[in-house]
């Protein structure tokens, strides 16, 4: 079994890690502006500041998280499988055969698109399987796509 | 006629009465109620509605009989039916994961029968070729489970070796040892002594109940004239299961098709040592469900038996006795206080074993050829212990072996080790079930083994000796073990 430290992981885009960070700001933002005077209103400033800088840092606690859990997802395309590990409370590693693929998946939202990312889906019979491969530039989720569709069909095992 | 000449078949004639004779009943009980309603009188009126709406049903049943046709061009079947939207459905043989012959009541009368082809893959369908004479749907059914036409091939009775049966007293057992039965009877016992006390409280009540105690009691019935005479064979094409007491099913399923294999025993059940098999087999996938999983069907080995019956079919159906399993490390407890009892996993070269369960103890078998994908899962509380869970995925949503709560060090082993393993089957698929057996020494169970001489893909062991028995595809012919 190949360790993380091992050579041959690959990793999402740091776009996404922009995309991540971009999406979370304005959440925080926006959270900000609507409850920041709604305290202040309702109980005066210095609790609508306080609310402010508890909105900024729960901001910046999910920010850090969601870094971890970035740089937490990796893969790896191996002779006959690939490998997605994810996770950072739960850790989530799983194997998928070529062979066992029925089809990939290319996604891009309407976000992910202004960062020009893709999410990479790979569907087996069982539906527990869960390989998903999100923020991969444009051009690598395409070369996966092309790559995995090709073993697929050269190594396709029966029911 | 031949089934496999490549001509075009139509069902049998009897079907349209076959077809319009499933709405009698409704019919009947239609023609009851709405006379009871106008009380005689003008009864009449509504009698010919009734009488209009059989003949409507028989006239689109000979229509439906007129237009649909099936023939099989080399290694697909093609069925072909409907008036003003043709639908033109083709059934490639490699495909197909189970065959089943249904028999319902009218049709046995009749000597008719249904053929339900399963197949496995998203888009694809059931097929389903209503009705057929007897004969021709059992020898439809040899040549879609791989019998292919040779014109030398004698088709005679295929020897078959009984595996298990269900006597109706074990069978009545079961049923009512069961929730649903418990629940039935003791409602029903506290209503007839709520009746002795206060008869108004319990004719409220019983009104109240009425639908509950109805839907139970006919699950009961489904379950008991279901699995009726239940019967469990090996055939050269496959396992064979013959059931039912109205309607009779025979279900085919090829031994290479079985995605997973799980006893269950039920904590009612414990005390009398039974239990249960069933089997997973890849089915369509519903319409709605877009890649989400292949459907999976369930089907029952044995719906009740005694431990030793299902450690019997589990040896056939493996190949071999069954992995050992070791149990979780000690710390697991801390994690799994309730269900670490029974809880333990192990492998060999082809199949994964899992135990699970607290009340109902549940054992899965899982091939490593037909696993999908493997997992490693390890939660916070697993970290602080050291332990990680590792999934082996099959086919469907319900199904899979889990060795749950290993060590790290175990599991990630496991994750290597797995998916070399089922790399390895995958490449060389497995021989039907017991092809790993050399079963020249006697002890060895009788059945249907890889013929030793090569010249066949079967030949049938008698427990002793080899007989003259053996298969190939669904053809049975005699050759005998030692030409001299």
């Amino acid at each position: 079994m190949t360790s993380p430290e091992d050579q041959g992981w690959l990793h999402p885009a740091p776009a996404l890690w922009h995309m991540r960070q971009a999406e979370l700001g304005v959440v925080t933002v926006v959270l900000a502006l609507l409850i920041g005077p709604i305290f202040t209103a309702a109980f005066g400033g210095v609790a609508g500041v306080i609310s402010v800088v508890a909105v900024g840092a729960a901001g910046a606690l999910t920010a850090w998280f969601v870094r971890r859990r970035f740089l937490a997802w990796r893969y790896q395309e191996r002779h006959e499988d690939l490998i997605v590990a994810r996770g950072v409370m739960v850790h989530r590693l799983s194997v998928v055969p070529y062979g066992r693929m029925q089809f990939v998946e290319v996604t891009a939202g309407p976000v992910e698109r202004m960062f020009h990312l893709s999410t990479v889906k790979l569907h087996t019979a069982a539906a527990a399987s869960d390989a998903r491969i999100p923020g991969l530039a444009q051009d690598e989720a395409a070369r996966l796509r092309d790559r995995l569709t090709e073993l697929g069909e050269s190594k396709a095992a029966g029911m | 006629m031949e089934p496999a000449d490549g001509e075009w078949h139509r069902l049998h004639p009897l079907t349209p009465l076959a077809r319009s004779g499933r709405v009698v009943p409704a019919l009947v009980l239609g023609f009851v109620i709405s006379s009871a309603h106008t009380n005689g009188g003008k009864s009449s009126g509504q009698g010919y509605i009734l009488i209009a709406f059989g003949v409507i049903s028989a006239v689109v049943g000979f229509i439906h009989w007129m237009v649909t046709r099936w023939r099989i061009e080399g290694d697909t079947l093609r069925i072909e039916t409907g008036l003003i939207r043709r639908d033109s459905r083709r059934l490639p043989l490699a495909r197909i994961q189970a065959v089943d012959i249904f028999r319902p009541l009218l049709a046995r009368v009749l000597g008719i029968s249904e053929l339900r082809i399963r197949l496995a893959g998203s888009g694809s369908t059931d097929g389903k070729l209503a009705y057929l004479a007897e004969s021709e749907a059992i020898a439809v059914r040899g040549i879609l489970l791989g019998q292919r036409h040779e014109p030398d091939g004698v088709t005679i009775d295929t020897p078959e070796r009984p595996m298990a049966t269900v006597t109706t007293g074990r069978l009545v057992g079961s049923v009512l040892l069961s929730v649903v039965s418990i629940v039935l009877i003791g409602t029903v016992g506290t209503l007839l002594v709520l009746d002795h006390f206060a008869p108004r409280a319990a004719t409220a009540a019983a009104g109240v109940l009425a639908v509950y105690l109805f839907s139970f009691a006919s699950v009961m019935w489904r379950r008991l004239s279901g699995q009726y005479h239940f019967e469990a064979v090996e055939a050269p094409e496959g396992l064979r299961i013959r059931r039912g007491l109205l309607q009779t099913v025979s279900e085919t399923i090829p031994y290479g098709r079985i995605q997973a294999v799980r006893q269950v025993q039920p904590f009612l059940w414990r005390p009398l040592g039974w239990c249960r098999l069933e089997v997973d087999i890849a089915g369509a996938t519903r319409r709605n469900q877009r890649g989400e999983g292949t459907g999976v069907v369930r089907k029952s080995l044995l719906p009740v038996g005694t431990r030793h019956d299902s450690w019997h079919m589990i040896v056939r159906l493996l190949g071999g006795p069954a992995p050992d399993r070791t149990p979780p490390p000690r710390k697991a407890r801390l994690k799994a206080p309730l269900s670490y009892h029974f809880l333990s996993a192990g492998h060999d070269d082809t199949h994964a074993v899992c135990v699970t369960g607290r009340l109902n103890k549940e054992t899965t078998w899982v091939p490593l050829e037909k696993c999908q994908s493997i997992r490693r899962v390890q939660g916070p509380v697993q970290r602080l212990l050291g332990l990680a869970t590792v999934h082996v995925d099959v086919a469907g949503k319900s199904t899979h072996a889990e060795f749950r709560d290993r060590t790290v060090e175990e599991s990630d082993h496991l994750v290597g080790r797995l998916s070399e393993l089922s790399r390895q089957a995958r490449r060389h698929p497995e021989p039907p079930p017991a092809g790993r057996g050399r079963p020249e020494s006697p002890g060895v169970p009788a059945g249907w083994y890889a013929d030793p001489s090569g010249r066949h893909a079967w030949r049938f062991w008698s427990g002793e000796h080899w007989t003259e028995h053996v298969g190939d595809g669904g053809t049975a012919g005699i050759d005998p073990p030692h030409p001299s």
